[in-house]
C-alpha cells in the first residue's frame, strides 16, 4: 500500500522536529521521497492521527531509532550494476594498484553488499592486502549488519550473476560459507574494512582518499545538499583519486566539475 | 464524453503499462503531434539488464525529444521522459524527477503506483493518467488518487488489450472517465491540451 495521509507542511514540521530534538537534519532532501518514506512509515505503524505520530517520534528515543532505519532507504545489492564493477576491476583499482596504500571510502554504504563487492575485486587484483575500505552510513544498524557480512542466501544467485557479468571468473560461493538462510563472507574481507557512521549532511571530511564511492544515496538529496557533498568529496579526495556514483547520478552541475574528468561511459570521474 | 477531454486542461500526461503495453506504445508515438504542450511520463515493467531498450525504440518512432530520465531532470512540454528500469520515478512540486531505489511495489521497480501517486499530488487536476495492458494489479491504487484529486484517468479497453488483467482491475475499482482502444488514443492524446 501506499500512503496518501501526510501533507507537505506536516513533513516540514516534523522534520524540523526530528533536527531540533535529535540534531539530523533531512531538510533538504529531495521532497517527494522523504514524504513518501514519511507517509509509508505512519501508515505501517498505524498511528491513529498525524499529532500521536509526531509526538512519538518527538520524545521516544527508541521509535526515533526506528524512524531513522525506516526513513533512509537501504536496498542495495552485491555488484549492482555490473558494468560499473567492470570499469573498477579493468580500469580504476590498477591505475590505484601503483599505490603503497589504497585507501578508499564508501559513504552510504548500507548494509555492505557495496564493500565485500569492492574487497573481492581488490583481492582478486592482489591488492586487498595494502587497501582499507572505510565503510560509513547515516544509519547505524545497517552498519551493524554490515560488518557481520552476512546476506540473506536467497539473493546470493542474482549477486554470483553479478559478479560474472563484472567481468569475475572465481567460483563465486568460494568467498563464503552457506548454512540455511545466511551466506557468511570471509573474514579476509572485512579485516580490511573500517565501518563508522558518518553523516554526509553535518559531518566533515576525515582523511583523503584515491577512491570514493558513493552510489545512489545523492537520489535523495535536493540540488544544493549535493553541491555541498561533491565540495565534502572533493575535500576528502587527493589529485587523481576517483570518485563513483550510482548510475542515474552525476557530478556535471556543479560549478567546480571542471576539474574532473569522467572515465568512458560509467558515473566515475577522476580528479585533476 | 467527448465534452470532459476538450474542457480538461493537462498539464502533464503519464502513462503506465506492463506486459503487452509495448506494442500500445509502438502504435501511438508515431501518430502523436510535435506541437502537443505538455511533457509525457512513461512507466513500464521490465527487466533491468534491457534498460534503454525502450527509449532506444521509441526515438526511432516520434517527433517529440524521447529521455531516459536523470535525477532532477526537469519536465518540459512535447518531450517525453522513460523512467529508468530498476528505479521508482518521483514528480517534485518544482516539475523535476527525484528517482528512489526503495522496495519493490506490486513486484514492481518502477511501480506505476508510486508514479501516478506522485504526479497526482503535484499536477491534481491538470494530470491524465492512462493505464495500458498488463497482468498483474499495479496502477490501480494510484488511479484511485489520480481521481480523488480530480485528475484525469484513462484504460485501456481490456476487450482488446494483450494482456486484460491489469486494465479490468482498474475498470472495476476505479471510475475511469474514458476507455479506449489502443487505435483510439493518438487522438485522445493530440486533442489535449494544457490551456483552451
Ligand atoms: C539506497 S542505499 C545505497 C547503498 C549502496 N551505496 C548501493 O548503491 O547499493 C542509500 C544509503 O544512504 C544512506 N544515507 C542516507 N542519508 C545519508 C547521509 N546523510 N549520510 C550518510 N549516509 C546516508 C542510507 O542510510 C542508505 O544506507
Amino acid at each position: 500500500m501506499i500512503g496518501d495521509s501526510i501533507d507537505n507542511e506536516q513533513v516540514e514540521l516534523l522534520l524540523n522536529d526530528v533536527l531540533e530534538v535529535y540534531g539530523y537534519d533531512f531538510l533538504e532532501y529531495s521532497h517527494a521521497s522523504i514524504k513518501r518514506r514519511i507517509s509509508r512509515l505512519f501508515g505501517l505503524d498505524n498511528f491513529v492521527s498525524f499529532a500521536e505520530f509526531r509526538y512519538t517520534v518527538k520524545s521516544d528515543k527508541k521509535y526515533f531509532k526506528r524512524f531513522l532505519e525506516e526513513i533512509t532507504v537501504n536496498v542495495t545489492e552485491m555488484f549492482r550494476d555490473p558494468s560499473f564493477y567492470k570499469a573498477l576491476r579493468k580500469d580504476v583499482l590498477p591505475a590505484l594498484g601503483t599505490y603503497p596504500f589504497i585507501r578508499i571510502w564508501v559513504a552510504g554504504c548500507s548494509t555492505g553488499e557495496e564493500a565485500y563487492s569492492l574487497a573481492i575485486l581488490l583481492k582478486e587484483l592482489n591488492l586487498l592486502n595494502k587497501s582499507l575500505i572505510y565503510a560509513t552510513d547515516i544509519n547505524p544498524s545497517v552498519l551493524e549488519k554490515a560488518k557481520k557480512g552476512m546476506f540473506p542466501i536467497n539473493y546470493l544467485k542474482g549477486y554470483s550473476e553479478n559478479y560474472i557479468q563484472s567481468g569475475g571468473v572465481k567460483d563465486f560461493s568460494s568467498y563464503y560459507t552457506a548454512n540455511y538462510t545466511l551466506a557468511k563472507f570471509d573474514e579476509n574481507l572485512s579485516s580490511k574494512m573500517i565501518f563508522s557512521t558518518h553523516n554526509l549532511v553535518s559531518d566533515r571530511s576525515f582523511n583523503e582518499f584515491q577512491l570514493i564511492l558513493c552510489r545512489n544515496v545523492l537520489i535523495y538529496f535536493d540540488k544544493d545538499l549535493q553541491h555541498k557533498v561533491f565540495q565534502l568529496f572533493d575535500n576528502s579526495l587527493e589529485n587523481l583519486g576517483y570518485l563513483a556514483l550510482g548510475s542515474k547520478e552525476s557530478l556535471d552541475f556543479w560549478p567546480n566539475a571542471k576539474g574532473y574528468k569522467r572515465i568512458k561511459t560509467e558515473k566515475i570521474w577522476r580528479k585533476l | 464524453m467527448a465534452q470532459t477531454v476538450i474542457n480538461n486542461t493537462c498539464s502533464a500526461l503519464v502513462i503506465g503499462g506492463s506486459a503487452g503495453s509495448l506494442d500500445v506504445l509502438l502504435e501511438v508515438f508515431p501518430a502523436l503531434k510535435a506541437e502537443i504542450d505538455f511533457p509525457i511520463v512513461l512507466v513500464t515493467h521490465r527487466k533491468s539488464g534491457s534498460d534503454s531498450l525502450l527509449t532506444d525504440l521509441l526515438k526511432g518512432r516520434t517527433s517529440l525529444n524521447v529521455h531516459e530520465v536523470e535525477e532532477k531532470q526537469e519536465m518540459l512540454p512535447a518531450n517525453v521522459y522513460i523512467a529508468p528500469a530498476d528505479y521508482h520515478l518521483l514528480i517534485e512540486q518544482n516539475h523535476t524527477f527525484s528517482l528512489d531505489y526503495s522496495e519493490k511495489i506490486n513486484y514492481s521497480r518502477p511501480s506505476i503506483d508510486v508514479t501516478f501517486q506522485s504526479a497526482a499530488e503535484v499536477f491534481k487536476s491538470e494530470l491524465v493518467c492512462i493505464l495500458l495492458s498488463g497482468s498483474n494489479a499495479d496502477g490501480v491504487e494510484g488511479l484511485k488518487i489520480v481521481n480523488k484529486h480530480g485528475g484525469m484517468v484513462v484504460i485501456q479497453n481490456p476487450s482488446t488489450a494483450l494482456m486484460p488483467y491489469m486494465p479490468q482491475q482498474a475498470v472495476n475499482i476505479v471510475k475511469p472517465h474514458l476507455v479506449l482502444h489502443s487505435y483510439e488514443m493518438a487522438d485522445f492524446i493530440n486533442a489535449l491540451n494544457k490551456k483552451n
